[in-house]
């Protein structure tokens, strides 16, 4: 079976519009029918934008959500029934919640956790030097958790939610607050978590190059629904639609107008023009230019996993970034 | 067995100790103010003693002890308001506690008992100490009052914090979570005879705060203290507040379970 294993999952909150005798009931579906299952020792990204039921989702497999339809199954247990149980055998991590003991310090938040999830005290001795090398806390480590900037938190919250060896990682935005440096040391761990003893990890990142560096595979969500299950260059090809041809002219010129696409970008004798893969091409919008203007050179730019990322964060999975597999 | 499932309340109370003991500067604001209140609850109670005489039971000597205990014990047992529980459920943060595999109630007592103890250290014998020295007090008559009056703080103190538990359980449920806060905390201040000893209340309102379980979080201790509460009367007193500490927890438990079951974690 499946470690992660969803069926038809739903969840609906009842939210109350108005006020006095106008007063309505309005149901919300945050997710709306979602089924994928994940296989041990896979690296998948959860991405959306914001209000996509990710968190939702996320919630109900740790088990702090009952779902309102649907089947869930995480390492064989029913998260919202055997909560405690499923506990011992995941690491969470919540981006913008603080699990650590916020008065103590950072050792003694590591110190409890190894109480709590009865790790053997060398084993947690070797975790915590592994996770501490690696994520650099030692300077930090006697600090009281308040007094922690926002990456040396993000840190320790990350080490909190590994110490107890977990079969599976919820990680809701890993590198939020980190340096470029930091962010690159948390991935790699992440990495040979996932190498040397096949840890499973379902990350929700902005962060496009957690993104493309970690995943093998993403889900898209957008108003509850399920919009892409797949590997990453399949997710550019179908919303990265929009491609760039990058023309220089042999004078600057007004933009150009050109059938079935729209300069985004004038400098100079250079124009930027995007087009819909369905609507034209390379060659004919090429010819479409050299017929208004003299052609000093072109380059044609693909679509980057960025730019589709963050089209589907801004608009919508569904939105303006085209398909639509919901219905 | 027992003893290596005791270890994480242990673990817990160290915390829970640390956490407060981190903070000298609000632990010596609240000593002072403890000890300030301490002589005007001593002297107000004294008025009631001009002519000699008994009230309930208690004599001056009794009810000046009654004054600077309380004053220690108050902070101790932690009968004012506290909302940490019900601030963690309305934020949402509860989360990231149910995603533990202990039960939150569980490590919040373990937790609260740690605080229990830095509070006896810090703000709870220093008042008395000084009361003692200003004023005088009864002490235990022996060795076995002690002891009963260490185990009935000891249970006051699950007694208080299983209260304390269900009013912020009640955040679940409730978006004006401050009336009942303020309702449950007028009401432990009143009826666990803090404000005066629960034997100076009129018979029926007397009646009804022993019918309550709030002299089980301050009264009972106190009474065994000053030995109003003797002999077998003394396992009697225990009994209750062990069985109100068990009802109670049992309760706070139930609530809480019912609200995760509705839980609705917002935001994220």
């Amino acid at each position: 079976m499946a470690l992660v294993d969803v069926q038809d999952l739903r969840k609906e909150f009842v939210v109350r519009r108005g006020s006095g005798l106008r007063r309505e009931r309005v149901v919300v579906r945050a997710v709306d029918g979602i089924t994928f299952a994940i296989e041990s020792g896979s690296i998948v990204g959860y991405i959306g934008p914001n209000g996509a039921g990710k968190s939702t989702t996320v919630k109900m497999l740790t088990g702090i959500l009952v779902p309102s339809g649907g089947r869930v199954s995480v390492a064989g247990f029913v998260p919202s029934k055997q909560r405690t149980k499923l506990a011992a055998r995941i690491g969470v991590m919540f981006g913008q919640r603080v699990q650590l003991w916020w008065d103590l310090p950072l050792i003694e938040s590591f110190e409890l956790l190894r109480h709590i999830y009865r790790v053997p005290a060398e084993r947690f001795r070797q975790n915590l030097d592994m996770l501490g090398a690696a994520l650099e806390l030692g300077p930090f480590l006697r600090t009281p958790v308040r007094q922690l900037s926002l990456g040396q938190r993000i840190r320790g919250e990350l080490t909190a939610a590994m110490l107890h060896e977990p079969d599976i990682l919820f990680l809701d935005e890993p590198t939020i607050g980190l340096d470029v440096v930091a962010r690159q040391r948390v991935r790699e761990l992440l990495l040979r978590a996932n190498r040397e003893r096949g840890l499973t990890v379902l990350l929700t990142s902005h962060d496009l190059v957690d993104i493309e560096r970690l995943c093998s595979r993403i889900l898209v969500i957008d108003h509850g629904h399920l919009v892409y299950d797949g590997g990453l260059e399949t997710l550019k090809e179908r919303y990265g639609t929009e491609r760039v041809l990058v023309v220089d002219l042999e004078e600057p010129r007004p933009p150009l107008d050109v059938e079935g696409a729209r300069v985004i970008k004038v400098d100079g004798p250079r124009q930027w023009i995007a087009f819909e893969r369905e609507r034209t091409n390379a060659a004919r919008l090429t010819a479409q230019v050299a017929a208004l203007a003299p052609l000093r050179d072109l380059t044609l730019q693909e679509p980057d996993i960025e730019d589709v990322v963050r089209r589907i964060y801004a608009e919508g999975a569904t939105g303006s970034a085209g398909r639509s597999s919901t219905a | 067995m027992p003893l290596a499932f005791l270890r994480l309340d242990l673990e817990y109370a160290k915390r829970g100790y640390a956490r407060y003991a981190a903070y000298p500067a609000a632990t010596l604001a609240g000593l002072f103010t403890n000890t300030v209140f301490g002589f005007m609850r001593a002297f107000i109670l004294l008025a009631l003693f001009e002519g000699g005489g008994e009230i309930g039971g208690y004599d001056r000597a009794a009810t000046v002890t009654y004054a600077w205990l309380t004053q220690g014990l108050a902070a101790t047992i932690f009968i004012w308001g506290w909302q940490d529980l019900g601030l963690r459920i309305r934020t949402g943060d509860i989360a990231t506690d149910l995603i533990r595999p202990v039960h939150p109630l569980r490590a919040g007592l373990a937790f609260d008992v740690g605080r229990s103890l830095c509070h006896a250290i810090f703000r709870g014998v220093p008042p008395v100490v000084i009361g003692s020295l200003v004023f005088g007090i009864t002490t235990p008559s022996g060795p076995a009052v002690w002891l009963a009056f260490g185990l009935s703080c000891g249970l006051a103190i699950v007694v208080s914090y299983a209260f304390r538990a269900i009013y912020n359980v009640a955040s679940f449920w409730l978006l004006d979570w401050r009336g009942t806060t303020i309702l449950a905390i007028t009401a432990a201040n009143f009826f666990s005879g803090f404000v005066i000893p629960v034997a100076f209340f009129p018979l029926p309102l007397e009646a009804i705060a022993r019918a309550t379980p709030f002299p089980a979080m301050l009264q009972v201790p106190v009474d065994i203290f000053v030995g109003r509460v003797a002999g077998a009367e003394v396992v009697a007193a225990l009994a209750s507040q062990l069985a109100w500490a068990i009802l109670l927890l049992l309760a706070a438990t139930w609530l809480f379970d019912r609200g995760v079951r509705r839980l609705v974690v917002q935001g994220g």
